[in-house]
Order: structure tokens, then C-alpha cells, then sequence
């Protein structure tokens, strides 16, 4: 139970677009300032995460996600999409969404092209 | 604590605007080339045009390391029809898309592209952007040259179209930029084009701009411009709250180029040509659903049940075997691929594609939903390809899809991904995740500025480039090269040209338009309230069937919008000034729409074009382009046959014009 209540507008549902690990972050901003659309705004408490000010402009393309050398956000969709992606795994049966209480274990495969990209930076 | 609302607990008051605010201030930006536009198109054009010698700025909504359409990646590669392994010719893809279109696309621009896109392409390895499989981890694959490790999408056997791992391919243009020295402009929104004089049709001179961030007003004053925008999603469809996730195009994308060329008086052509809006947003995040289009060409598809749904090729005929679901079909030349704005293919071009009666035959039971993506019946080399490759290096897919979907256990060698679940009929397409077509929603589908052979436009100084800049031309490889294309082209009349002068009472009057949204009573609507009105007319006055009375009714309401609701419109911060002005921009974009859709008096297959009150589909007088401009306000129109570029004052044959266009060029270069 929350000690007070205030007056706010409704949530700006069903967007958050991005979650933010607070013991990651070190609110260097460089994901505010690579959005394309300017969905964050820089925290007046220097050193804290961003405030994500116009969730409803994020596109979900992932460029702060890409740009956090900390690996501090995740990308956070909308229940409405992550209820409709599912699927089902051959074998077993089992039937998967994103978003499920108790996922199965992560698939740890990195995307083609990463072993030559860590090999550069 | 990241959210708004949480702060506002956490200190009991609003956070003040965390920049300092300039508004009125004015910032004067010279250059030889002015740039408008920071997606791959322009980024390119500005690395171009800095390679000449020249002075560079350029202006970008959002931010040039990772923003536009193409700022977060690509897996694929179009019209390299030069690379050492391409079977299908400059010429053959040329024709082959214009006989497509039946005439209604661009001749000029796809020929450019197709001469030059592998060179714009190995122009990106150079920058760090990897094209070959170097870690031969799909060697010996049928898609893959041993040789040359390049690799192969669509059509294995023509070879003309490139898979590459492009996710990082907007950070490396960047760091071009900054290595070149091109000086470059973040989060402004462009508010128009200036003009010798001031006049409406006189040379481009330069663009004015307002800092989202600041509230600065921003004067380009520039020898050449090019324009490099992207397209206008939010033209008929606005709802980001619902849309985002899903949606094929940023919220920068306002069609600014397109209404600022319209006002300076460049001539457009195509405006009326509207498609379906399959990706505008409510259906599901691209390629996070089972379907079988695009990335997805050629993998199985399979109902509840396990019974695969057949693919066919071309001509309807029912394919034996996966391999051939990427080869052309017999009597066929070759395929042109998905994805490069054409609406329609003809049959020696066309892809293999599902079974086109499952609408039918999911109607009377035969495959039960819902349908499944299984890519495990292809080759594990495949399947690899398909996920780890392509979905892993698209943009709007690395992060969304590849990284969101591993991270929950999603595994494609082992698990069907579900498609959406949707009515018998909406299985026509099978790019599933675009969701049911909606009828009342359309998009813009290849219109753009009319261009001669060397991407300028009607307009002395100004040129365009990129997909839709560009009337009929192309996906992100061709952006990249008629961005390449069109900065030489600027930069070679930069070098020549008289000194650019600005007209002090034109950038006067466009200051103060716009600083109007701050000045206006807080009661005003917001931008968000104007945006969803410009796409309830452009739905309502503007969708696929059109006549005189609604179009012109429709014309009356966008000019009341702007006079009435828009002109008392309030924007309290930079930021919502910036999306009130492209709210402006909208606003004349529906007029240019509308306005060219009166001035086509039939109906047209290939634009999927419907005049209710001229009924009679393709009558062949009116089988031509009808350019639009503005002189003194008023409009202008006139006839120009589908294949201007190859008569006079061009040669008749493609490479002739393509050669004299360069010529000077080549002699420039010796």
C-alpha cells in the first residue's frame, strides 16, 4: 500500500517502452541522447537514470537498449504484444509466451555476426 | 524510479525543462550543401558531398547516430546488380520493375540505383560494415558465393539482392560524418525551404528549423539542398499509444520534406497513389508473429494440426520442394524480391509465395488455426540465416524481436512461432503481423518529388534522395544510393553556383509562424488533438474511394483545421512546438494528397486508385503522370508521359542517359 496518494493523470498505458536497472544505471544519459524520437529526458538528480517523459513516442527500435554500454534497459512492450506472441515447442507440447510467469530457460545464442563484432570492440 | 509519475511522487512538483530555452533566438548555419533529413539517405549524402570538398550541414529530427527508418539496422540489400555475382542487369531489373508497375514507378531513379548500389554498398564495408560471411559460418550454403562469401536473399540463382549483417550500419555512417567533418544538426524540425526572393518556383536557398530541445530558431543558408526525409505514417493513422510497438515508420515521420518542397513550389508527382495500411500499427511488432513474407520468404507454415500449407509459385503452380521457394519458377526470368515499394509484380518477376486460396480453404476447414511458423523444415544453414542473421541484424528486429524473443526461451529449432489468429481473408497476405487490413486506413505509396537524371527536382538548388523523397523508388539500399547519387550531383552545382542570398522578410514571416503555438492561449489544443483531427479527414475525406465533392470537402476541413483549431493550437515546450509544426507540415501534406487526387479524373489499377465518380478502371488517356506544383499559391498541373525519362530532352535508352548524366563527372574525377 502506497503512504499517500496524489492526483496524476491515468498511466500513460500501454506504453513504458523501457525499464531501467537502477543498480546498472549511472545516468550517463547517452540513451537520451541517441532516441530518435526524445521519448527520455535527462534526470535533474545528476547520476540517476532518465525519466522516460513521452512513452507513447518510443517506436521500439532498441537504440537505447544498442547504445547502453552498461546493459541497464530493457526494452519493456506493450501486454498487448507481448500476450499475442506465442508459441509452441514441437517436442513437448508446451505452449510459450513472452511475458509468462515461468519462462523456459533463455535461449543464450547470440544473433549471426557477434563473435566478429565483439572481436572489434 | 524512471516514469514522470514516479518523480512527481518521489518530489511533489514537475521537473523543469531540462534545457535552456531559446526561443526567438536565431543560429545562422552556412554551407555549400544543406542536407535536410538524417536517415540513411540523407547520412549518406552528407559522407558524399563532404568527399567532394564541400561544406556540409545537415538536419536531423532526432539523432544521427541510430535515427530513421533505416537507423537501426538492415539485413538485406537490394539492386546490387553489379556485384561479381549478380545475373540480372541494370537494365533487366529497370524494366522489370516499370513493366511491374506498368510505368508507374521510377525509371530514373531505380536505373541509377542498380548501376550503383554495389558501390554504395562496398562503400559501407569500407566504413566497417560487414557484407561477407567472413566467419565462414554458413559456408558451403546455396545462398553463399565461396568465393567472394557474399550472401544471397530471395532469388539464389540470380544473386542480384544481398544479405548483410547491418545492425550497426547508422553508428558507422556517423562516425563517417563526424570524420569528414560534416556539421551536424540533432533534434531539429525543418519548417520550410527558403527561396531567391522569396519567390514560390525560385532557386532553393537554404531552410529554416526550430531545436525540439531548445526552441532555437535555426536559418540554413545553403548553395544546394537535398531534400532526404522520410515518409508521413502519421498522416492517416495516429494513435501511437496503441500503434507504436507495431508501426513501420518513427513519430518523426510528418512528410516535412514533401510539404516544404510543395510550399517552395517543387513539382510533385504521384501524390494520389495510396495503398492499404498494412504497417501502420495495429496489427503486431514487425516480424514477432509467424508469417512467410519478407525475412520470412520461404520458411513452412503449418496448422494446428501439423498440415503444411503449400507454396506455389508465380503462376499458381504448387512447389515440390524448399529449394525451390527461392529460385525462379520455369518460363520466369528472375524474382525482384520483397520489399522494394512496388505494389505489384509481374509474374516472370514475382516470388513464390503460400498457397493464394488459404483464405479459402482456411473458410471450409482444410487447415485449422492457428497457423505456426516452423522453421525447423528448413536447413539448420537456413533456419540460421532466417533468425540469427536477417531478424538479428533488422532494424526494429535486433533488440524487439531477437533479443526480447531468446531472452524468453524462444528457440526456432525447436518451437512454431504462432501467427495472429484473424478472419479467413486476412491470410490473403502473408506478411501476417501487419494484422486485418483496415479499410478506412491508407498510406502513402510512392509519390514524391519529380526528379530528372541527375536527382534534382524541379527546383534550381534543391535535389532529392531516398526512398520517399523520391516518387517510386525503392527500400533502404536505394536510399543509401540516390543519396550518394544526388550529393555528387549537388555538390558538382555548389561549386558553381552564385552566392546563396537569403530573404530577410521570407525568414521573418517564417520565424514568426513558427513561434505560434507558444504564444497561444493554453486552452488551444495540443498537437496530439490536431494530429488525430488531420487523420480522422485524411481517413474520412481521403481513403479508397474518393469523388470531387468529398475531396473538395476535405480540402475546406484541412484549411479550417489550420486556420481555426491550428492557428490556436498551444504548445507548452520545445518538444511539443516540434511536433506542432509537423502537425503544419501534415496538414499541407493532406492538401498536396487530396489535391492530386482531384486532379486525376479516372480510376487506376496500380495506384489503387478509386474515383467513384470516374469509375472506369485504367482508361488509356489517362495512362500519364500529372505533376503538381504551386506558382503564387495557385496550383499547377500538367501531363507528362509514364516513360518522360527516356524521351526528349532525354535519350531513348537508359544507359545513354545514365552515361551523359556522369559524364562531366568522370571527366573530373580523370
Amino acid at each position: 500500500m502506497p503512504d499517500k496518494v496524489y492526483m496524476l493523470p491515468n498511466s500513460p498505458a500501454p506504453n513504458k517502452g523501457m525499464n531501467f536497472d537502477a543498480m546498472r544505471c549511472n545516468g550517463c544519459n547517452q540513451c537520451v541522447e541517441v532516441c530518435p524520437t526524445d521519448v527520455m529526458m535527462p534526470n535533474p538528480v545528476k547520476k540517476t537514470m532518465p525519466i522516460v517523459l513521452y512513452p507513447e513516442e518510443c517506436w521500439f527500435c532498441g537504440a537505447c537498449v544498442e547504445e547502453c554500454e552498461r546493459d541497464a534497459i530493457r526494452m519493456t512492450q506493450p501486454v498487448g504484444q507481448t500476450i499475442s506472441v506465442n508459441w509452441l515447442r514441437k517436442e513437448t507440447g508446451e505452449y510459450f509466451r513472452l511475458g509468462m510467469k515461468n519462462p523456459p530457460p533463455p535461449n543464450l545464442r547470440p544473433p549471426s555476426g557477434e563473435k566478429r563484432r565483439r572481436r572489434r570492440v | 524510479m524512471s516514469t514522470w509519475h514516479e518523480y512527481i511522487e518521489d518530489h511533489g512538483s514537475a521537473p523543469e525543462w531540462p534545457y535552456p530555452i531559446l526561443y526567438e533566438k536565431e543560429t545562422v548555419i552556412q554551407s555549400d550543401v544543406l542536407v535536410v533529413g538524417g536517415g540513411v539517405a540523407g547520412s549518406h549524402a552528407a559522407i558524399a558531398a563532404a568527399k567532394q570538398g564541400v561544406r556540409v550541414a545537415i538536419a536531423e529530427t532526432g539523432n544521427l547516430k541510430r535515427s530513421g527508418s533505416g537507423g537501426v539496422g538492415v539485413d538485406h540489400w537490394h539492386a546490387a546488380c553489379t556485384n561479381p555475382c549478380s545475373k540480372v542487369t541494370p537494365l533487366d531489373y529497370t524494366e522489370a520493375v516499370m513493366e511491374s508497375m506498368h510505368g508507374y514507378s521510377n525509371g530514373i531513379a531505380r536505373y541509377i540505383t542498380c548501376k550503383e548500389s554495389w558501390d554504395t554498398l562496398l562503400e559501407c564495408e569500407e566504413m566497417g560494415v560487414q557484407i561477407r560471411d567472413e566467419d565462414d559460418e554458413f559456408k558451403g550454403a546455396e545462398f553463399r558465393d565461396d568465393e567472394t562469401k557474399l550472401m544471397f536473399g530471395y532469388d539464389y540463382q540470380n544473386r542480384h539482392i544481398l544479405r548483410i549483417w547491418g545492425h550497426n550500419l547508422k553508428p558507422l555512417l556517423y562516425y563517417e560524418m563526424k570524420r569528414l567533418g560534416v556539421v551536424m544538426c540533432n533534434r531539429i524540425v525543418i519548417t520550410s525551404l527558403l527561396t531567391e526572393g522569396g519567390r514560390q518556383g525560385a532557386r532553393v536557398v537554404g531552410a529554416t528549423g526550430v531545436n525540439m530541445r531548445t526552441g532555437e530558431f535555426v536559418i540554413f543558408q545553403a548553395r544546394a539542398t537535398i531534400i532526404a526525409s522520410g515518409g508521413a505514417g502519421r498522416l492517416f493513422s495516429f494513435a501511437p499509444e496503441m500503434t507504436a510497438a507495431a508501426a513501420m515508420s518513427t513519430m518523426n515521420s510528418a512528410g516535412t520534406g514533401h510539404a516544404i518542397g510543395w510550399n517552395a513550389g517543387a513539382e510533385l508527382v504521384l501524390m494520389e497513389q495510396t495503398g492499404p495500411g498494412r504497417l501502420s500499427g495495429y496489427g503486431y511488432a514487425p516480424y514477432s508473429m509467424g508469417n512467410a513474407h519478407n525475412t520470412y520468404h520461404g520458411v513452412s507454415m503449418v496448422d494446428s494440426n501439423g498440415k503444411e500449407v503449400p507454396w506455389v509459385d508465380a503462376y499458381g503452380r504448387e512447389l515440390k520442394t524448399i529449394e525451390e521457394r527461392f529460385l525462379p519458377a520455369r518460363d520466369q526470368k528472375f524474382h525482384l524480391g520483397p520489399g522494394i515499394g512496388i505494389s505489384m509484380y509481374a509474374e516472370p518477376y514475382r516470388s513464390s509465395d503460400l498457397a493464394r486460396d488459404l483464405p479459402e480453404r482456411i473458410r471450409n476447414g482444410e487447415f485449422q488455426l492457428p497457423l505456426y511458423t516452423d522453421m525447423t523444415h528448413l536447413s539448420e544453414m537456413e533456419r540460421r540465416c532466417l533468425f540469427g542473421m536477417m531478424i538479428g541484424n533488422e532494424g526494429k528486429t535486433r533488440i524487439p524481436i531477437y533479443d526480447t524473443l531468446t531472452k524468453a526461451g524462444f528457440d526456432p529449432d525447436k518451437d512454431m512461432l504462432q501467427a495472429p489468429v484473424m478472419a479467413p481473408e486476412a491470410y490473403q497476405h502473408s506478411n501476417f503481423w501487419g494484422g486485418p487490413p483496415i479499410p478506412h486506413l491508407r498510406s502513402l505509396s510512392g509519390g514524391g518529388f519529380l526528379v530528372d537524371w541527375n536527382l534534382r527536382t524541379s527546383l534550381e538548388g534543391l535535389y532529392a534522395a531516398g526512398t520517399s523523397p523520391v516518387f517510386g523508388a525503392g527500400c533502404h539500399g536505394e536510399s543509401h544510393t540516390m543519396g550518394r547519387y544526388a550529393a555528387r550531383k549537388a555538390a558538382a552545382y555548389a561549386k558553381t553556383c552564385a552566392e546563396p542570398v537569403l530573404d530577410r522578410k521570407q525568414v521573418a514571416a517564417e520565424k514568426s509562424r513558427a513561434y505560434q503555438p507558444i504564444r497561444q492561449s493554453k486552452r488551444g489544443a495540443g498537437w496530439k488533438e490536431l494530429n488525430h483531427a488531420i487523420a480522422r479527414v485524411m481517413q474520412d475525406y481521403c481513403g479508397k474511394y474518393k469523388n470531387e465533392p468529398i475531396l473538395q470537402r476535405g480540402l475546406s476541413l484541412l484549411r479550417d483545421l489550420r486556420e481555426n483549431e491550428g492557428a490556436a493550437a498551444f504548445a507548452p515546450n520545445p518538444h511539443e512546438l516540434g511536433r506542432m509544426l509537423e502537425c503544419f507540415s501534415l496538414i499541407t501534406l493532406g492538401e498536396l494528397v487530396m489535391h492530386a487526387s482531384l486532379a486525376r479524373k479516372c480510376s487506376n489499377t496500380y495506384l489503387d486508385f478509386h474515383r467513384i465518380d470516374y469509375p472506369q478502371m485504367d482508361p488509356p488517356e489517362w495512362a500519364k503522370h500529372i505533376p503538381l506544383r504551386q506558382e503564387d499559391g495557385k496550383i499547377r498541373m500538367r501531363e507528362l508521359p509514364l516513360d518522360f525519362h527516356l524521351r526528349a530532352p532525354y535519350a531513348p535508352a537508359y544507359e545513354e542517359n545514365y552515361q551523359a548524366a556522369n559524364k562531366q563527372e568522370v571527366l573530373g574525377h580523370a
